[in-house]
């Protein structure tokens, strides 16, 4: 379906400063507020890391510099564990929710996807700028838990209950802070279904005439599925979150059965189960990791096929590959709870269509080395992220085989194997797609180039950094260190694990402090970029037919018609190395 | 820049091998009847992981070094190759699904075989930070319990001494000894909150999970002392929620529970 652009379609452009940046309705400025946002987010979420990594390297050491900001996680000289716990725990959370969710789809997706396919603004921008405010005021709850009383919470991103449901006879942070951690992400799922409502509609319903679903460029089918993954797992995560607010302040039992005894309290519950939260808590938290890397994966084909030059390899595949990850996403959350005492039964199930995924993901794999081979390779900083990405992707995805069969699994479960892996494929080559997306479309955003040589450096540190970080907590890992432990001092066969944990603190804060390069660059260039042209990549989808930046209903009012698939690169016998989309058809005779 | 890129993928590809060689870390030595096959599937696994994982990073850093813009030739005008797409498909779908099938083996063996009927029987309950453990005594049977009665101190389980089959239960804090060579038949149990019972020795992990009473069972093959820790975040002494497996010789065995029964 197409949209005819009628001109009183198109919202006049607001002139108050209030409506033209805060509460705007326009999608670009809209994706800008929430690529900002978790711009805030993840170097909040890098210093949570940061400060928690100290204690893991050196246990017994005193952070006087520290301990002033916080007082309560350092009572007696070294960090507390239960300090160590809440920056683990809001580490994790704001990481996945803030950054993960939030920068790849609503950010880019909000800003890139409507251009992209040729409309003039989302299906419905009045919810737009909800969702946005919406999951502002989530984050604002979520920060707020680390400074009440009682601190932040301490039982992790995925919050398992009965600890996350008895309260503070549970242990510290269990009180007001878990209590928002829950109120936040009960607002934050609100948040996303709205987007994902907003999504869904624009690409079906909001293209230009000509731009047929196979014309899409894969980021429009990244964020399209990503949308349908968060329409139909956050309304689960958001019934869990009600039901376990529910258990700690309305006296129900949903995951609290009978007969517990805690600190010597008997507890006054009966009936719940705890398994139900992991049901209800992975079968959002498994297509989660989807909508954490599939934009990435679409941002990492756009991008490769750009600077290639070089039609994507396999466009048909790549599609139908998003779709098939998307899909085999929601039947596999029981492989998170392969010894949660899940029927071993169904365990057998849940690993064997876990491995399968490994077949669509090998095909993108293949595919991002068939778009590389054969090309023109331009490595510019947007495509050295690209290339990071798909390294990362590889040694990030390719550790599931072991974590996705039941008896590997029973070593490796729970110990920093899983951290690792996790980390690398749906935290850092997230980011690298995030990274990608900021150095290829800063000139579109901001009508200004990032600086190259400072890109550069970033990218050599960062990916440097990245896998000296996780690369190693595979072998803890293997060697046995649990998850979420304070201090790996404490047992005798982790004896040498200790000198892991130092390397892997100092290549974090390395590679933090590289992070700064990078909003040095993001600042300066806001600024004192060169001046971009409309299409400074001389790539071919419908964004860089417009201005940089583009004009307040992106088209002037003249929504393109679309003749071209979306990679046309090198094709022989064009003017000239590239075919863009809405350019006329050609005279070969071949589209 | 190309070139050092490709270098640099492929330093870190060598990398990733030395981190699994075992040379810089592994799994402590196995002393369970089921571990060596578990560390045979996560040999079998690793084996094509590596052939995967050296593969793509060679031929990523491979076309880096080799397609850069200043080559000479155009650009290969190609939308792909269905045929090669759907073999490597076919390839990478036949080998996942016949791995994921070889180690399904011993986890049904664990998990869906019963243990036997002569097993012995321990009762395990993870409580913050410390492991019950709990042996049926003479009679074989465990006494009826009831969280009312529990006190951390005298009676962690809370066991009703008004059940005769409870007069010769023998609880154990921290310690769990068990006879080499001989089926153990374990329950899992939580008073408070979810732990994990994990001994990476006996390569064996099961999450204790309050309301659920979970039968599991394991061989020790070999005698010695070793380490039981925690898996799953219980709370701010997770990291030093530790027990000790002792596997002993029968007779030993025997008197280790006779002094326990008699204290």
């Amino acid at each position: 379906m197409s949209d005819t652009s009628h001109a009183h379609q198109v919202h006049a452009a607001p002139t108050g400063f209030i409506r033209k940046y805060v509460f705007s309705l326009d999608h670009k400025i809209i994706g800008i507020q929430y690529y900002f946002l978790a711009l805030i987010a993840v170097f909040l979420g890098m210093a949570l890391s940061l400060i928690f990594r100290l204690r893991l390297a050196w246990p017994a050491e005193h952070w006087p510099m520290l301990a002033k900001i916080f007082p309560a996680g350092f009572e007696g000289g070294p960090m507390t564990p239960e300090f160590y716990l809440s920056m683990l725990t809001m580490h994790g959370t704001i990481m996945v929710f803030f950054v993960l969710t939030t920068a790849p789809q609503s950010g880019f997706g909000n800003y890139v996807l409507p251009i992209q396919v040729g409309a003039h603004d989302m299906a419905f921008p009045v919810l737009n700028m909800l969702s946005f405010w919406v999951t502002f005021v989530s984050m604002v709850v979520m920060v707020a838990a680390l400074f009440v009383e009682g601190g932040a919470p301490i039982s992790g991103w995925t919050a398992y209950a009965p600890l996350s449901a008895l309260g503070q006879v549970a242990g510290p942070g269990q009180g007001l802070g878990q209590t928002l951690w829950i109120v936040s992400i009960a607002i934050f799922c609100l948040a996303s279904l709205l987007g994902a409502l907003n999504f869904i509609t624009t690409v079906l319903n909001m293209r230009a005439k000509g731009m047929s679903l196979m014309r899409m460029p894969l980021t429009v089918w990244t964020w399209f599925t990503t949308a349908i993954l968060a329409l139909l797992s956050f309304p689960v995560l958001l019934a869990g979150g009600i039901l376990l607010l529910f258990d700690r302040i309305g006296g129900t039992s949903f995951f609290i059965p009978a007969g517990l005894v805690v600190s010597d309290k008997v507890i006054q519950h009966a009936g719940g189960s705890p398994i139900l939260w992991q049901h209800l808590f992975w079968f959002f938290g498994h297509p989660e990791v989807y909508i954490a890397i599939l934009p990435g994966m679409g941002v990492t084909s756009q991008l490769l096929s750009t600077f290639a030059r070089k039609p994507i390899y396999g466009y048909r595949a790549m599609v139908y590959a998003v779709f098939a990850i998307g899909l085999l996403g929601f039947f596999v959350w029981g492989h998170h709870m392969f010894l949660s005492g899940l029927s071993p039964m169904s365990a057998l199930v849940f690993s064997m269509l876990t491995l399968t995924i490994g077949v669509p993901s090998a095909v993108k794999t293949f595919n991002w080395l068939g778009t590389l081979w054969g090309g023109k390779i331009r490595f510019t900083s947007p495509m050295l992220y690209a290339i990071g990405f798909v390294s990362l992707f590889v040694s990030g995805g390719i550790t599931g085989i072991f974590l996705g069969q039941t008896s590997v699994d029973i070593p490796l479960h729970d110990t920093y194997f899983p951290v690792g892996h996790f980390h690398l494929i749906m935290g850092v080559a997230a980011i690298f797609g995030i990274f990608g997306g900021t150095a290829y479309w800063f000139p579109k955003m901001f009508g200004r180039m990032m600086n190259e040589t400072l890109g550069k450096i970033h990218f050599w540190l960062t990916f440097i950094g990245v896998n000296a970080i996780f690369m190693p907590m595979h072998t803890m890992g293997i060697m046995g260190q649990p998850r979420r432990y304070a201090q790996s001092t404490e047992f005798l066969y982790l004896a040498g694990v200790q000198g892991y944990q130092v390397v892997i603190t100092w290549a974090a804060i390395l590679t933090a402090a590289a992070q700064l390069i990078f909003l040095v660059n993001l600042f300066w260039s806001l600024f004192k970029g060169r001046k971009a042209s409309d299409n400074p990549w001389e790539a071919t989808t419908l964004e860089w037919s417009i201005p940089s930046p583009p004009p307040h209903d992106n088209f002037g009012g003249k929504i393109p018609v679309v003749h071209h698939g979306p990679y046309e690169y090198g094709v022989p016998g064009a003017p000239r190395d590239f075919v863009m989309q809405a350019d006329p058809p050609l005279k070969l005779g071949k589209a | 820049m190309a070139r050092a890129l490709a270098v640099l993928l492929w330093l870190i590809t060598l990398g990733g091998i030395a981190l699994f060689s075992g040379r810089h870390g592994w799994f402590p030595e196995t002393i369970s009847e089921h571990g060596p096959a578990i560390d045979a599937q996560f040999m079998r696994t690793l084996v094509v992981v590596a052939i995967a994982f050296v593969a793509s990073q060679i031929a990523l850093g491979w076309y880096v070094w080799r397609y850069r813009e200043d080559r000479e030739g155009d650009a290969v005008y190609t939308h792909g190759n269905t045929k090669l797409e759907v073999g490597i498909m076919l390839v990478v779908a036949v080998v996942f699904v016949a791995l994921a099938a070889l180690g399904q083996k011993v986890w049904a063996q664990l998990h869906l075989q019963d243990a036997p009927a002569d097993a012995v029987q321990i009762e395990v309950t993870g409580q913050q930070f410390v492991w019950n453990i709990r042996y049926p005594g003479a009679d074989g049977k465990f006494g009826r319990t009831d969280p009312k009665l529990i006190n951390d101190q005298e009676n962690p389980v809370g066991i009703d001494t008004k059940d005769p089959a409870a007069k010769d239960d023998v609880v154990s804090v921290n310690r769990m000894a068990i006879p080499v060579n001989k089926s153990i038949k374990v329950t899992l149990r939580a008073k408070d909150v979810t732990h994990s019972f994990f001994v990476p020795a006996l390569r064996f992990k099961q999450d204790t999970t309050p309301g659920l009473v979970v039968p599991v069972h394991f061989k020790a093959l070999k005698t010695g002392e070793y380490e039981i820790a925690c898996a799953e975040l219980c709370g701010l002494g997770h990291y030093k929620m530790k027990g000790y497996l002792m596997v002993m010789e029968d007779a030993q065995y025997e008197a280790w529970l006779k002094d326990r029964a008699t204290n």
